[in-house]
């Protein structure tokens, strides 16, 4: 099966420094794949890597088995829908309007009726008429999540759509981020919250210093050791009638 | 449906102003007399109403529009609610070629005054369109547009610093005031063409620019062209702009305000205000123009001093605004 997104040996360079060495990843339709890894480890940098957002220095990826510089906007666009960490929005959008900005060559009614559509899976549809300037940060990120669920698109990546929600909307957008994938639909998210990474995500990417430190299933990448090398954390992965949890302590002082 | 209803209420508006541009000057015609310019334009009256008021009336309808259009579209692409045309430094380009070709002389020959303020305007709307499309991010731009702008002025000071005759030097600075009156109608017909290319190119970028509210990694990934539609966006406000300033000179603050006037109506899609920003520059514009022509003084009050008079005030009330919600 061709891999939804796959990214080989990429080196990315910012400001003379290598952010991001030979690094690779393939997300497969159907699966959900977590990025983890201390703040400056390269987790957005990989993400913008697979996307043609960054300039490989070495190495290359690919959408659907084609080389992404090779892609014009409209057929990048039709493999991919990205939710960027940035959740600045330029004007006072109502959130409708944010959610069928998902759907750009789609029939103005239509566009609305899957806005619509979305804002209720993330529960945001009572205040679909509310400019997304007026509510919360976490209510903002969901109606943002909402235009990457409009898209329907055979790939979703995410940089960290859980931040600034609460409890609840974080299980409920990882829970969304399953039926993408239940449908088919390859996922990569990049999450801090390591317990969150164990229970949602089938594979696990650790990166470390711009480097991919450990990749495999939730208890095979964050074992014990990884978890000191990686993160600098005493800790370890743990199953509970909840869910799996990873409990840990600082290792050292930084 | 809301969007054809502010649309038409301006256009009303418009007529009004177009109506009140003829009924009102430095002279005071009486019921004939408008009468008599209505059954023979040849007259006396009749060449001040259509020779003089309403060549005037017009240029300022479409200098304002050009001004509304590219502010809002200047305030689409760089996300930023205190933008104008002339944040970019388009203006200041124009001001420069116009004061240029009048110290160099070439005030004498129709329309060349107003050939070198289109031409300079569109060489910065060049660099600019050039820079757009290579770089994302608008701060980057607005860098870009504010060297450009202080550069353009250090030039113009320059030519002042070194104008050998004062009666030139008078001469730039009545162009750089900013007016529409005296305009005929072929100073209007000139402009025209290199507006509606301005007004064209706006409206190609105009899908382009709610996607740009998302942030521009969001937009690059939308699908759209990005890079074509934000030298689009740049090129069609220099366009706009230069044309606008070689037609009346430099006229502030009509370009910044108009948008703000009609986004309460048009929502916040900044695509959707671009038409009605076009309509209320228009209005603005031209209410200026009568309160230039109505203000008692002994010489006439020049259109860019009567925009930045009222214009000034209502900046600093918008950003007075724009900090309280920054706060909240």
């Amino acid at each position: 099966m061709t891999a939804a997104l796959s990214i080989t040996e990429a080196s990315v360079r910012r400001g003379g420094r290598l952010v991001l060495q030979d690094a690779s990843l393939d997300v497969h339709p159907g699966e959900i794949v977590g990025v983890v890894g201390a703040n400056g480890a390269g987790k957005t940098t990989l993400l913008r890597a697979g996307l043609g957002l960054a300039r490989l220095e070495q190495g290359h990826a690919t959408l659907a088995g084609r080389d992404v510089r090779d892609l014009s906007d409209a057929e990048r666009a039709a493999r991919v829908a990205y939710l960027p960490q940035e959740r600045r929005v330029g004007w006072n959008l109502p959130a409708w309007r944010v959610a069928s900005l998902g759907c750009l060559n789609a029939a103005p009614r239509e566009a609305r009726e899957r806005a619509r559509a979305a804002l209720a899976r993330v529960g945001l549809l009572d205040l679909e008429a509310r400019g997304v300037l007026d509510m919360s940060g976490g209510e903002r990120a969901r109606a943002l999540l909402a235009r990457v669920l409009v898209a329907q698109a055979p790939l979703l990546v995410a940089d960290e759509p859980t931040a600034g929600l609460d409890p609840d909307a974080q299980l409920l957008a990882l829970e969304l981020f399953r039926e993408e994938a239940e449908r088919g639909a390859g996922v990569l998210v990049t999450l801090h919250d390591l317990s969150l990474a164990a229970r949602a995500c089938d594979r696990i990417v650790v990166l470390a210093h711009g480097r991919v430190a450990a990749e495999g299933s939730p208890g095979q990448s964050l074992h014990v050791d990884v978890l000191a090398a990686a993160f600098g954390l005493d800790g370890a992965i743990a199953e509970t009638p909840f869910g799996p949890v990873v409990a840990a302590r600082r290792r050292r002082l930084h | 449906m809301k969007d054809l209803a502010l649309n038409l209420v301006l256009m009303a508006v418009l007529l009004a102003l177009a109506a009140a541009g003829l009924a009102f000057g430095e002279t005071a015609l009486t019921h004939a007399q408008f009468a008599q310019a209505f059954s023979d334009p040849a007259s006396g009256p009749g060449e001040v109403l259509w020779g003089i008021r309403a060549p005037r009336t017009a240029a300022a309808l479409v200098v304002g529009a050009a001004l509304g259009l590219a502010g809002a579209v200047m305030q689409g692409l760089l996300r930023n609610p205190l933008a104008d045309p002339g944040v970019l430094g388009v203006s200041a380009g124009a001001g420069l070629g116009a004061a240029l070709a009048i110290t160099f002389g070439f005030g004498v020959s129709a329309g060349a005054v107003e050939a070198a303020a289109l031409a300079a305007a569109l060489a910065v709307g060049a660099a600019l369109a050039a820079f757009a499309a290579r770089f994302r991010e608008p701060e980057t731009l607005i860098l870009f547009g504010v060297a450009v702008s202080a550069f353009g002025g250090a030039l113009t000071s320059l030519v002042f610093n070194l104008s050998p005759s004062p009666v030139t030097l008078q001469e730039v600075f009545n162009w750089l005031l900013g007016s529409v009156a005296n305009r005929d109608w072929s100073d209007i017909g000139r402009e025209l063409a290199p507006m509606a290319a301005g007004a064209a190119l706006c409206a190609y970028a105009a899908r382009g620019l709610v996607m740009l509210s998302l942030g521009e990694e969001t937009a690059a990934l939308s699908g759209l062209p990005m890079g074509r539609l934000r030298a689009a966006a740049v090129a069609g406000a220099a366009l706009l702009t230069g044309a606008a300033v070689a037609m009346s000179g430099i006229v502030g603050f009509v370009g910044l305000a108009a948008p703000h006037l009609v986004r309460a109506g048009a929502g916040a899609d900044p695509g959707r205000v671009l038409l009605p920003s076009a309509l209320s520059g228009a209005a603005l514009l031209m209410l200026a123009d009568l309160a230039a022509r109505l203000i008692p003084t002994d010489l006439e009050l020049k259109l860019g001093v009567v925009t930045a008079l009222f214009g000034a005030p209502l900046f600093g009330l918008i950003a007075w605004r724009a900090a309280r919600s920054w706060r909240g």
